[in-house]
């Protein structure tokens, strides 16, 4: 396993992401939430830039008991970001496909070492 | 810039590059070796909504080009018809929203840089560039006046974009199809135009395709080896898709639907066997809708065969003798989509296009990477048959020797 140089800590914002190299792989690292979350750049789909998108929470709709639908709403809680070629939606959490959750992008390990933050491939 | 999210947040986002955006498409077209081979994107678009101050003093009549310039600028978003619509998704797909931030150089025109950005990337040699906002001319009220913006449209694209384009440019040109003479007249004009290789019917219209004033029309096109495309796209302002409550349905559906209306008109009143030697080409509706169609038209013309005499033979045949452009390919069925290339005759009447930069587009890799296509499929449906219809000459020795080699090479 190595070891890639991602960022200083305290440059890297809460929100914020980079794009970075290791070997042959290409990585998005973000860091959500206090958390640091670290996928292949390489949507599933037609290999678009999956990490480079936009940043937006998960749409859900509202259904009532009675199955009525009472709109769509912005999730509180799940966060998804989007490649920018097609629209796929990855969760922030897990790297998992929305539309398909059996689709995940390759997750990769993210350490710091003081004020270092390194991605693991 | 910025980009707005979920409740308003701000997302900043770099200005768009397309050659950056589409740096994975490059390396696609490098790993597989692209140059070597002709790559024809037979469905790409530019966005000439953008040069409406260029295209609209092509119009002819003073009082309607009056009418679309008078008002300075203002009034010129209703010159074409739009419908309703939200292809960028919400600004997810981010070459929408960052468009205009893209910075072009001087030299040729803006959409040709634009264009070279995209097809180097992907690896393609040749595009046929459509309009985007023309593609809902069909819903124009006034017939006068889209014979007028489809004149202006052709002058402009065959006088001012196409001939900066290196020649890797070419188009089959908008039909002002609510006027039969004036398509007519357009054809006799365009039809011999250095980068014309035929003539497109944008569908999202209520006009039958069969109706007799339009058989001079094709005979006219048919006569000068050119093509004809019938080119969908959605409407929700179609009556029965005001019962879709998501762009997606009306996406899904009004693409595949206004094809499938116009082909089965095409098909039941013999046109095929009326314009035999006119190359007709289906576009942008995706494929899967194509076995359900030849399955339903050839059970319905074994029962009712008498209100199509014309045919002499089942309406699928007639729709094998067509071709059909690839994009949106539905893959999500690998075995649905290899039964399709087989009742289609895909490696002869299958033709690649990417509808690039619109939000759904294919690179060549959709159809490269498939696992169930031949070599020579692949070289045909890339860009070798396209290259024979539309006599586009190879670009080095490996694509010729690779156009010899399947009996492609026409130029």
């Amino acid at each position: 396993m190595e070891e890639q140089f991602v960022a200083k800590l305290s440059e890297f914002k809460e929100g914020d992401r980079r794009i970075v190299f290791l070997k042959n792989l290409e990585i998005g690292v973000f860091r959500q939430d206090g958390q640091f979350y670290a996928y292949s750049n390489s949507c599933l789909h037609q290999g678009g830039p999956a990490c480079e998108g936009l940043i937006i929470a998960k749409v859900e709709e509202r259904i009532l008991a009675d199955q009525t639908s009472r709109g769509l709403y912005f999730s509180d809680k799940i966060l998804n970001f989007v490649c920018p070629w097609h629209g796929y939606e990855y969760d922030m959490r897990t790297g998992e496909c929305v539309a398909n959750r059996r689709l995940k992008l390759k997750k990769y390990d993210v350490v710091q070492k003081g004020d270092d933050v390194f991605v693991v491939g | 810039m910025d980009l707005i999210a979920d409740r308003g947040r701000r997302v900043p986002v770099e200005e768009l590059n397309t050659t950056q955006l589409l740096a994975h498409a490059a390396q696609q077209a490098r790993q597989r070796k692209y140059d070597d081979m002709v790559i024809v994107d037979v469905d790409a678009h530019h966005y000439e909504t953008e040069h409406y101050s260029e295209i609209l003093p092509f119009m002819e009549n003073e009082v309607l080009k009056q009418l679309a310039t008078g008002g300075g600028g203002v009034g010129r978003r209703g010159v074409v018809p739009q419908s309703v619509g939200y292809q960028d998704m919400g600004g997810r797909v981010t070459r929408y929203p960052l468009r205009g931030s893209e910075k072009t150089g001087p030299g040729a025109h803006r959409d040709v840089q634009l264009g070279y950005r995209w097809m180097d990337a992907m690896g393609v040699d040749y595009s046929c560039l459509f309009p985007t906002g023309m593609l809902s001319i069909g819903l124009h009220p006034q017939s006068e006046m889209e014979v007028e913006l489809c004149w202006a449209y052709n002058r402009w694209v065959t006088e001012k974009v196409l001939p900066e384009g290196n020649g890797r440019f070419y188009s089959m040109l908008t039909l002002p199809f609510s006027d039969a003479d004036a398509c007519l007249r357009q054809v006799e004009t365009f039809g011999d135009r250095k980068g014309v290789t035929g003539f497109m019917v944008t569908t999202v219209r209520n006009t039958p395709v069969h109706d007799n004033a339009y058989m001079k029309v094709y005979r006219a096109i048919e006569e000068r080896g050119l093509a004809l495309a019938f080119h969908a796209g959605p409407n929700w302002g179609e009556p029965i898709f005001k019962t879709c409550n998501r762009f997606l349905a009306v996406h899904a559906l009004g693409f595949s639907w206004y094809n499938i209306l116009h082909l089965t008109n095409w098909v039941v009143n013999g046109l095929g066997e009326r314009f035999p030697k006119l190359p007709v080409i289906w576009i942008e509706s995706g494929l899967a809708w194509i076995p359900f169609l030849m399955q339903r038209l050839d059970h319905e013309y074994m029962l009712r065969t008498s209100e199509c005499p014309t045919l002499k033979k089942k309406p699928s045949d007639y729709m094998r003798d067509m071709y059909y452009s690839s994009q949106p390919m539905e893959v999500q069925d690998m075995g649905a989509l290899e039964t399709t290339f087989r009742m289609i005759n895909a490696e002869t009447q299958l033709l690649y296009s990417s509808d690039y930069p619109h939000w759904d587009f294919d690179l060549p890799s959709a159809i490269y990477d498939l696992p169930f296509v031949s070599e020579k499929a692949k070289h045909n449906i890339l860009g070798g048959t396209a290259s024979r219809l539309f006599k586009l000459p190879p670009r080095n020795e490996r694509q010729k020797a690779n156009l010899v080699k399947f009996g492609n090479l026409a130029a």
